[in-house]
């Protein structure tokens, strides 16, 4: 039985996982809630709780088990329910709150940090339950720690629901003044979408799709660091042969979460759903996507030049992901949050990175405007023209968009927010100062593009 | 779980010195772990013995065995890595 794996081989995997931080991001486990009824918020919550706690009780455990045996760091064990506006259609706001409240009871008594789906999909219209829910958001994120929630408010075959986009605006304000103390920490857990992917792993946007089965297990994986490490190996390359490196990487990045994802289903019992090939930043050095792209050639992030590399390595990661994986899904593709990524703060410290220039990237990123820190006293008509912007892009071009922005309270152009944590800290940023007032207010919803129609 | 599916693969990452092999030898052959293959090189400067070894029938648990060698790897001046193989294979073959 001789040994085939060469001892290079070996040390890069371990200097990958040691040096540059190659880690799962998440393992979350997609819970259907579809089976649990109740007339009010105390009996569906308590129902809630009782099947999370059940299914997802060997968890953390199984997680940590891998953890060990591989020596893959697993950073985060995560669990996404049904929306809750499907699950609880018919409470009202108040008893959704209190569904919120059991939701995060469940996650503690499990020991996940994070639990999506207080959720609502109404990209089209709003159904009695979804508006509860929506108005229930502010409280819900004020009054739990570990809740996540996220609203879909447009799709390319439905169009963009304006009424959603701007009730949306005056939820992430409220949501921003109940935290206030914690820098409107609560709009942290908050994303407002275009075109939700049902299956992704990632939070604050996370949750089980209605076309879901019973339980699934959803791989996150990361690893800005080994991508940073390969662009620069090769200095002075032309880009078609960085591409082409980037992509070498990111298959061998995403077979460890492949490997993690088949052995914890395994374990578990639980269906494979899918790997999120994203590159995920976090607020440690050398783990950033905008050093990626200032490796690439870039004085700093932001830069014009700035979209067409984050266009390559976005398309590389996928590229080479898809190869290592049975199944890809959610998001898949390279994240620019501001707070979480070192390189995006500086480049926004040091004036090179607008929310412009950010909104740009949008178009060729995996999601959106992400964890942005805005002067606490932009207009809820200002917050829903960046939501309708964001939900425009992805409408057109078939992609998911996403908005989670921070209106921090008493907090002006240029002072900073502090989170903690993997949430890290941003500058507040600069917003255009005219108004679009009007735009916004004549609300209904904003028809399909053509190309939504290819039946 | 498959037969190969109890192979480890060791990792020993540090400076050159007498009694490295026998440090960690030593320690898996009291926990019944057999070493099925063993290579030393110098890779980026760093002396770098890999061993696959078989864990089946391991009178110790994972976390304990992991243990032992980290303490092994300490007294020696040594950085041990213990790690399933599928690691490796999975990262490095299709």
């Amino acid at each position: 039985m001789k040994y085939m794996i060469h001892p290079q081989e070996i040390m890069e995997t371990l200097t990958m996982l040691r040096a540059q931080n190659l880690d799962i991001r998440t393992i979350t486990m997609g819970i259907s809630l579809r089976g649990c009824r109740g007339g009010s918020g105390s009996v569906l919550g308590q129902e809630i709780y009782d099947r999370i706690t059940t299914r997802a009780a060997g968890l953390v455990a199984v997680g940590e088990d891998i953890e060990r045996e591989y020596g893959i760091p697993i950073i985060n064990k995560r669990i996404s329910v049904t929306p809750i506006a499907v699950v609880a259609d018919g409470l009202p706001r108040e008893e959704m709150v209190e569904v919120g409240v059991w939701m995060d009871r469940a996650a503690r008594e499990v020991g996940v940090n994070f639990i999506g789906g207080f959720s609502a999909l109404v990209q089209k219209g709003f159904t009695v339950g979804d508006r509860a829910l929506i108005e229930a958001l502010p409280q819900t994120l004020a009054e739990t720690e570990r809740v996540c929630a996220s609203v879909n408010v447009a799709s390319t075959k439905a169009g963009i629901n304006m009424d959603a986009v701007y009730l949306m605006g005056r939820m992430i304000k409220d949501t921003a003044e109940l935290t206030r103390e914690t820098d409107g920490i609560g709009c942290a857990k908050l994303v407002v979408f275009c075109n939700a992917p049902e299956d992704n792993p990632f939070m604050a946007g996370a949750f089980h799709g209605v076309g879901e089965p019973d339980t699934a297990i959803n791989i996150g994986i990361s690893g800005p660091g080994v991508v940073l490490n390969v662009v620069k190996q090769h200095p002075g390359v032309d880009l078609g042969t960085m591409a082409n490196a980037i992509k070498n990487t990111a298959f061998k990045i995403t077979r460890m979460g492949e490997l993690v994802g088949r052995e914890a289903s395994r374990r578990l019992g639980v269906s494979f759903g899918i790997v999120d090939l994203s590159l995920a930043p976090t607020p440690e050095a050398g783990d950033s996507v905008a050093e990626i792209l200032e490796a690439m050639g870039l004085e700093r992030c932001g830069a014009h030049g700035t979209t067409a590399a984050l266009a390559l390595l976005n398309d590389a990661v996928k590229k080479g992901g898809s190869m290592a994986s049975s199944y890809v899904g959610g998001l898949s593709g390279a994240f620019i949050p501001v707070s979480e990524d070192q390189g995006m703060i500086e480049a926004v410290e040091v004036g090179s990175l607008s929310l412009d220039k950010l909104e740009a990237m949008t178009c060729v990123c995996s999601v959106g405007l992400d964890m942005i820190a805005i002067p606490g006293d932009t207009s809820v008509e200002t917050i829903a023209a960046i939501i309708a912007d964001e939900a425009a892009i992805g409408m057109v071009n078939k992609k998911t968009t996403a908005v989670r922005i921070i209106p921090a309270p008493g907090k002006r152009e240029g002072e900073r927010v502090e989170f903690g944590g993997l949430l890290g800290r941003a500058p507040v940023m600069r917003v255009n100062p005219f108004s679009a007032e009007l735009f916004v207010k004549r609300g209904g919803r904003i028809p399909a593009p053509i190309h939504a129609l290819t039946n | 779980m498959a037969e190969e599916g109890y192979r480890l693969i060791i990792t020993t990452i540090g400076h050159d010195r007498v009694g490295i092999i026998a440090g960690i030898a030593n320690i898996l052959a009291a926990a019944n772990v057999n070493i099925l293959d063993i290579s030393q090189t110098i890779l980026q400067g760093f002396f770098t013995m890999v061993m696959v070894v078989d864990f089946k029938n391991s009178t110790l648990e994972l976390g304990e065995f992991k243990d032992r060698l980290a303490e092994k790897g300490q007294e020696l001046g040594l950085v041990v890595n213990v790690q399933h193989e599928d690691v490796f294979k999975f990262m490095h073959r299709i």
